[in-house]
């Protein structure tokens, strides 16, 4: 039986990879081939779907204003995150077991329940159709999240860390900076892919607050398929190209995957 | 670890606290005002009390889209969880290939949601589509814009999909931090494969397993953009849950006061299923 | 129950071993008797645990052969050879009882329940856990897991051994010497081959009847506590047993005869005709003051206790003595006097001469 296991992964993995295939394989392929024929590979290959993503500015600024903005909140979310892990790591006060768990509530919340109100708050101040706003909505679920990664790596590190670097005469945030970020870099590292992936697959919140200046390119494919009709290539040509920053981030923390999800606490 | 006791830690968790208080507690508070109000779309608001959570609670059209949401929640629990758990099971511990499976598999988990839903509308329309065009060929009936069972089937398994390698990962993760030593002493004690994971393994991912349930369901709860994209809910009714009726009520029709009321509702059921969940858990654990 | 014999062994994890290094064991001969209470001993990374798996079955030796009387077993499975395990760190099935973890390795084999409950409360009996057969492993200390581990390999009748991997590393210092004697008493009683692994030369030394000291993937010397303390016979033993361990200097050698700096040691033993490298090794317990003997100075006094530990220089070598507490230690005008039956010349790291072989 052990020697048939690697059998469930490599299927898995196959099923997994076969839708991905059929967008890649259509976005290669012309309209007329796509509603005309039933083939498993592109007869008529053509690039002409990528060509038009790369050269219409409201396709490639969908890209770019999607990464701006999600850059932006895995800044935002580590950095706020960061002292606030320390703290429910190391120190106990008064409410932090409530506060922990109404962090994670947030984590709860469904996105349709806040995207009118977010909508009519985000006007109000008017960060409506800023990278800011997207930036700061995905902060709702992505902090929570980003407390919860790093305060499990933090409390692997031992407190006698911090006593050492206190008694070599460290003030706070110089040892938090110089000592202790360096030696949960692993942590910061899986924290901010965790904030990057639910802020790049997000679409609701990002389609809610825009509409020209920072729209993501999630809104800009849905757009398209509303209004232009049946651009299926094109739609995959965008898809497939979705896939790629996401793919580029995970080869990254590959090793980290792993531990970062045996580590933190519920 | 021993924590010290230091109020001063409220400093550094300050700021999160007011980011968060911000994004959640001002729109909350927005939907709860909306919640018991009246409007007749000129901004002139009436107090209506209690009167939107009657309504929605007694509605016919509510009751079946939580219906079909936990009909949703549980099927894709009961596949992806023990599809994970297995998965995770035979994937190899040491060597190259460990990380070219979890990359694989984490690829689905960075997909943007539409594009999910749009993947798997043209993975699966009936005539151009690689799967659907495949079951019509192998002379299986299919169309899921059509009909229910098909866009119910279509529904799970593009959920299936995307999240059993959360999951897996999970799992595996668990199954990682198992020291060998365990392995060799239930092979002198003479345990088999079963009894391995019944007393050795299982008990060992139980932690992150939770984390999985309550994950899985807390976001299947929320779900939205990619039914949305594949099916739009349809055909008919037969595939709205929660988070697209409320979408459709809220913005679609206007109806603040009921898409509130009803958010708040719909809010509150999360919260409690996943209490109850994890205080469950949580008390086995302790026993 | 049976002897255990280690023929013409080797084992490398690597796959193509090349250089000497890359073997973890380096050829090895060893018999365990039935029945006996026996430690191996040997810092780490000196292949005493490599030993101990190859011995249980989770490894299988690159060379060489394992018997146990005279069957080969070096192929069969760990649960094939009745041998049981307690590692370092405490195994036990969290979800189960102490019960249920006792009975594990009988319930695996299909023993029926009578003869299971009978002997989980005889192991249970011996091994003091009888108040806590109905509480969850996992809810119990350290030496409590410990215990069951313990539990779990006598409760089978068929053991041919009990094999200990460094099993006091996590287990409280006032309850090691009470789990150590515990062991020691079960040994007595159930007549079971014991294999003891440990770096602790007092956990060894308390434990068995006979210690196989290693280093670097070699046994060094096989013997009793006593023969290990008074005749050491490589240096590292007597280096690396005794606290403090062994004075080794170097000396020459002149017809047999250990000169230091022109003057003539008194030994034991005698050394070969040209040999290379000599040493001379005496324990800090042989060396006393003396009006007459070798001039030294000295440098240093550290009080453990029962005895001061002496520093002293002589004949510009740095030699510890252990001198009883409340004995006098002079001032000034020190000489020292090296006990010749217990002053030996090693060549080449070994015991020299005659006494050398066993």
């Amino acid at each position: 039986m052990k020697r048939l296991s690697w059998l469930v992964p490599t299927i898995y993995i196959l099923f997994l990879m076969l839708p991905i295939y059929w967008l890649v394989s259509m976005s290669f392929k012309t309209t007329n081939e796509i509603l005309g024929s039933f083939t498993l590979v592109p007869q008529e290959f053509t690039l002409e779907n990528y060509k038009k993503i790369f050269t219409d500015s409201t396709w490639y600024m969908g890209y770019i204003n999607s990464l701006i903005y999600v850059s932006l909140n895995t800044v935002i979310s580590v950095a706020f995150a960061l002292p606030a892990a320390y703290a429910f790591s190391r120190y106990r006060f008064l409410g932090d077991k409530h506060l922990f768990f109404w962090l994670l509530t947030n984590r709860m919340a469904p996105a349709a329940v806040f995207a009118l109100p977010f909508f009519q708050l985000y006007s109000a101040i008017g960060l409506f159709d800023t990278h800011l706003a997207v930036a700061l909505a995905h902060t709702l679920f992505n902090i929570p999240l980003a407390v919860w990664i790093l305060e499990g790596f933090m409390s692997g590190v031992p407190k006698q860390l911090d006593e050492t670097a206190y008694v070599d005469g460290y003030s706070f945030p110089k040892f938090f900076m110089k000592i202790f970020i360096p030696t949960i870099a692993a942590g910061i590292g899986v924290a901010a892919f965790f904030c990057f992936m639910f802020s790049w697959v997000e679409l609701l919140l990002g389609k809610t607050l825009t509409a020209v200046a920072a729209k993501p390119i999630a809104a800009t494919m849905t757009r398209t398929a509303s209004t232009s009709g049946y651009e299926l290539g094109l739609l995959a040509a965008a898809g497939a190209l979705t896939i790629i920053p996401g793919a580029i981030v995970i080869y990254f923390v590959r090793n980290y995957i792993a531990k970062g999800f045996a580590l933190g606490r519920v | 670890m021993n924590k010290t006791v230091n109020q001063k830690a409220w400093f550094l968790v300050l700021p999160v606290l007011l980011l968060v208080a911000f994004n959640a507690l001002i729109p909350l508070m927005t939907v709860v005002n909306y919640s018991v109000q009246e409007t007749f779309g000129d901004n002139n608001f009436f107090w209506a009390g209690v009167l939107w959570f009657e309504e929605v609670l007694r509605s016919e059209r509510f009751h079946s889209s939580l219906g079909r949401q936990l009909f949703f929640t549980f099927s894709i629990l009961l596949i992806e969880i023990p599809l994970g758990v297995a998965i995770a099971l035979a994937m190899p511990r040491k060597g190259v290939w460990v990380s070219v499976c979890l990359v694989l598999m984490a690829m689905p988990l960075l997909i943007p949601w539409n594009v999910v839903g749009a993947m798997w509308n043209i993975f699966a329309l009936p005539e151009i589509g690689l799967l659907g065009n495949t079951l019509n060929a192998l002379g299986i009936d299919y169309n899921f814009t059509r009909q229910p069972v098909a866009a119910w089937v279509t529904l799970i398994a593009m959920d299936v999909w995307h999240w059993t390698s959360l999951v897996v990962l999970l799992a595996y993760a668990g199954l990682v931090s198992i020291p060998d030593a365990y392995y060799q002493a239930a092979k002198i004690d003479g345990a088999s494969s079963w009894a391995i994971f019944r007393f050795i393994q299982l008990p060992k991912m139980k932690r992150v397993l939770t984390i999985a349930i309550l994950l899985r369901f807390m976001d299947s709860f929320n779900i939205y953009t990619e039914p949305f994209v594949l099916t739009g809910g349809g055909p008919g009714n037969s595939t709205t849950l929660l988070s697209i009726d409320l979408v459709k009520i809220a913005l679609g029709q206007f109806d603040l006061g009921p898409a509130a009321a009803m958010s708040l509702i719909y809010f509150l059921i999360i919260l409690l299923l996943s209490w109850i969940f994890y205080t469950l858990m949580m008390r086995n654990e302790d026993q | 129950m049976a002897k255990i014999t280690l023929s013409n062994m080797r084992h490398s994890y690597l796959a193509q071993p090349s250089s000497d290094d890359d073997w973890a064991l380096k050829q090895l001969d060893l018999e365990w008797e039935d029945g006996g209470a026996y430690a191996l001993l040997g810092p780490s990374g000196c292949g005493k645990t490599t030993l101990l798996n190859i011995i249980s079955g989770l490894l299988v030796p690159s060379h060489g052969k394992i018997l146990f009387d005279e069957t080969d077993v070096s192929h069969l499975p760990p649960n094939k050879r009745h041998i049981a395990q307690v590692f370092q760190f405490p195994v036990i099935y969290d979800t189960m009882t102490v019960y249920d973890n006792l009975a594990f390795p009988l319930r695996n084999r299909g023993v029926d329940e009578k003869t299971v409950d009978a002997r989980v409360r005889e192991v249970a009996e011996m091994t003091d856990l009888t108040q806590m057969l109905k509480r969850r492993a996992s809810k119990l200390t350290a030496d409590g897991k410990q215990k069951i581990s313990l539990g779990r390999g006598m409760v089978r009748t068929d053991v041919n051994a009990i094999l200990f991997d460094e099993p006091l590393t996590v287990i409280d210092p006032h309850l090691k010497f009470q789990l150590r004697s515990k062991l020691k008493e079960l040994h007595h009683r159930v007549k079971r081959t014991m294999i003891y692994v440990t770096h602790d030369q007092t956990e060894a030394l308390t434990f068995a009847d006979k210690v196989v000291v290693m280093n670097m993937g070699k046994v060094v010397q096989t013997g009793t506590p006593v023969d290990l303390f008074e005749k050491p016979q490589h240096t590292f033993v007597g280096h690396f047993i005794g606290s403090p361990g062994m004075n080794i200097f170097p000396c020459d050698v002149h017809s047999g005869q250990a000169y230091v700096g022109g003057e003539k040691i008194a030994t034991a033993n005698i050394a070969g005709e040209n040999v290379s490298r000599a040493e001379i090794g005496i324990r800090p317990e042989f060396i006393s003051f003396s009006d007459d003997g070798l001039p030294a100075r000295i440098m240093r006094v550290s009080d453990t206790g029962r005895f001061n530990i002496v520093e002293a220089e002589c004949m510009g070598q740095s030699l510890k003595l252990l001198i009883d507490e409340g004995a006098e230690i002079p001032a000034d005008n020190v000489k020292l006097n090296f006990d010749p039956a217990n002053t030996r010349i090693y060549v080449d790291g070994w015991l020299s001469g005659s006494e050398g072989a066993q």
